[in-house]
């Protein structure tokens, strides 16, 4: 520690400037984010400065600390760096929103056993800039902000990760008396909040309740959401964790922790208003039970509607082959199902054979389609697909008027045109791709079974559309054959 | 008390940078940048490094611990999986990003 160099290096103003550059970086690296050609390394950047920040925190610690700290400071890195990792380089792209889901749940764990460890020692760090005083108030609102939002969001994605994995049904969950139940735990958790601020009562012991508490809400507000409503809970998660990590920053008095949670705090909250938006529904509605609350009338209902029992025609892979070889435009429109049948290299394959004859292919990609904004476009990407043969819904909608087929994969609630027809639809005003305008449609589907949201589909009903049953994976494989072959 | 308002200033200001950065994303990267957030606020980490040396007791060190894998965790995997996704984007008729960014002078859109 007698060296200049060493002093220097863990000088605050050095440490400051490190700060500065470090969430500099992480500004520049969002910025980067926004455009397909720039993100890669936009992404880098982000890195870099993430790990710039953590160094400078060692730097200064170490000045504190004995060597006993910096072992246990490695071993928790160690370990994250051993279970991150690998999951980060298995998991399938299919597997996406779960992975994402998950890891937004640590970080809140981390904000919320930070607040615990806090308030149970009652401390504030010697680098902050009140050390000498005792425990102000604002540390105390801000780290129970964090202890709050954190828990909720630890809890509420491990249940949304249940539910994506599989492990949980991925049906809404619901108890009588629900929001009556999730109001008054909130209200016990903001109140207990407030009487720990206030009171002289035991901290360790109340937020360790107040924990709980918020843990169970997290619980209740997540499992009535229905699967379809997944992609926006993560993405609102997301920005509650980026929130409690800037109460964390504002407590501890850490200008990069503050910049970084509130600029993700902030992109969350944006992103998850456009995603509600594009399916028509507000968040408030969406977190007050979502789907929960609609889908059991008109699922039940679906079967004795006179309207619907329309026939369904059914269809083989080599007249979809035919079909699809003489058409000019051919518009694949690919959904959750696609995912699960991991179809997309076989999406891709038949996307060339039919260049190959010389029909233009093009791919319309609902926001919300999958479990995940922008899920179709990450698996086509793996599968290699041009990003510029992926049309948004704005610009895809006005070519389905002068499309000859429209193929659709393992997609349903996107699609459906009830959303445009019936107002009695739990789905109704949610905008959709229109490909019912289109000379033909072919979906493929595992089953009649309903869509994840458990609505019925008008468009199976009408005449030009014809159904393939089967797994989209084995059905598109067959389709590429008989192309080939014709 | 001055430090405070200071504070706030800084969270205030980015707040609206993030909103005036995100506003321009296109749906296609609304996964990776859902998922290079999400690395981000693993900053969080920060916090576990800054508490480590005052705490005291095994439960403390042992919840810190935890804190700090959790936080690492969210780090390293949330950029290793963006990073992984961002690869795949590709454009027709153009080489794979990767090589792309190297010879692109003209940086980060803004």
């Amino acid at each position: 520690m007698s060296l200049p160099a060493t002093l220097f290096l863990q000088s605050t103003n050095f440490i400051d400037a490190a700060y500065i550059v470090a969430f500099s970086l992480l500004i520049y690296g969002m910025t980067g984010l926004t455009g397909p050609r720039t993100a890669v390394r936009g992404n880098k950047i982000a890195a870099v400065g993430m790990a710039i920040a953590v160094i400078a925190t060692l730097l200064r610690q170490h000045e504190f600390s004995g060597s006993g700290t910096v072992w246990l400071i490695l071993l928790g890195i160690a370990i994250g760096t051993a279970i991150g990792i690998p999951a980060a380089l298995r998991v399938k792209m299919t597997a996406m929103p779960q992975m994402v889901a998950i890891f937004n749940g640590v970080g809140g764990g981390a904000v919320a056993l930070i607040a615990w460890v806090e308030f149970r020692h009652g401390f504030v760090p010697t680098t902050h800039p009140f050390a000498s005083g005792g425990f102000p108030l604002r540390v105390e609102i801000f780290e129970l902000f964090g202890a709050i939002i954190g828990s909720v969001s630890f809890w509420g994605s491990t249940v949304a990760f249940g539910k994506l994995q599989e492990i949980l049904p991925g049906r809404p969950i619901k108890l009588p008396g629900q929001g009556l139940l999730n109001l008054g735990l909130l209200t016990i958790t903001v109140a207990s909040a407030v009487i720990l601020c206030a009171g002289s009562h035991s901290q360790a012991l109340f937020i360790v309740g107040i924990l709980v508490a918020a843990a169970l809400l997290g619980n209740m507000v997540v499992l009535p959401i229905g699967g379809a409503d997944m992609p926006v809970v993560i993405s609102l998660l997301n920005a509650c964790t980026g929130l409690s990590a800037a109460a964390t920053g504002l407590a501890l008095g850490n200008p990069v922790m503050i910049v970084a949670g509130m600029i993700v705090g902030a992109s969350g909250t944006i992103l998850t208003n456009q995603m509600a938006t594009a399916m028509n529904r507000t968040v408030p509605a969406i977190i007050a039970g979502g789907f929960g609350g609609v889908v059991a009338a008109p699922a039940g209902a679906a079967g004795s509607d006179p309207t619907r029992s329309g026939t369904v025609r059914s269809t083989s892979a080599q007249d979809v082959a035919i079909q699809l070889s003489y058409a000019r435009l051919v518009v694949i429109a690919p959904g959750y199902g696609m995912a699960v049948a991991q179809a997309q290299h076989a999406v891709r394959e038949l996307e060339r054979a039919l260049e190959a004859k010389g029909v233009e292919v093009k791919y319309a990609i609902h926001p919300v389609a999958g479990r995940m904004p922008g899920h179709m476009n990450v698996l086509l990407a793996e599968a290699d697909v041009p990003y510029d043969l992926l049309r948004e819904m704005d610009d895809i909608n006005p070519e389905f008027s002068r499309t000859d087929v429209t193929l659709v994969i393992g997609a349903n609630d996107v699609t459906n045109p009830a959303a445009k027809n019936e107002p009695g639809s739990p789905i109704y005003g949610m905008p959709i791709l229109e490909v019912d305008r289109s000379g033909a449609v072919v979906v493929l589907k595992r089953s009649m079974a309903s869509g994840f949201a458990g609505i019925d589909n008008p468009l199976f009903y009408e005449p030009k559309t014809s159904m393939l049953f089967g797994d989209a994976k084995a059905s598109v494989s067959e389709i590429t054959a008989e192309v080939q072959s014709l | 008390m001055n430090n405070l308002v200071i504070d706030i200033a800084v969270l205030v200001l980015a707040g609206f940078v993030g909103y005036t950065v995100i506003s321009k994303v296109p749906n296609t990267l609304h996964t990776p940048l859902m998922s290079g957030t999400n690395a981000i606020h693993g900053i969080v980490v920060l916090g576990g490094l800054l508490l480590m040396a005052e705490s005291s007791g095994f439960l403390e060190k042992l919840l810190l611990v935890i804190a700090v894998a959790f936080g690492t965790i969210n780090v390293i995997g949330g950029f290793l999986v963006t990073d992984r996704m961002l690869g795949m984007f590709k454009s027709k008729d153009k080489p794979p990003l990767r090589e792309a960014s190297s010879d692109d002078d003209s940086g980060p859109v803004a």
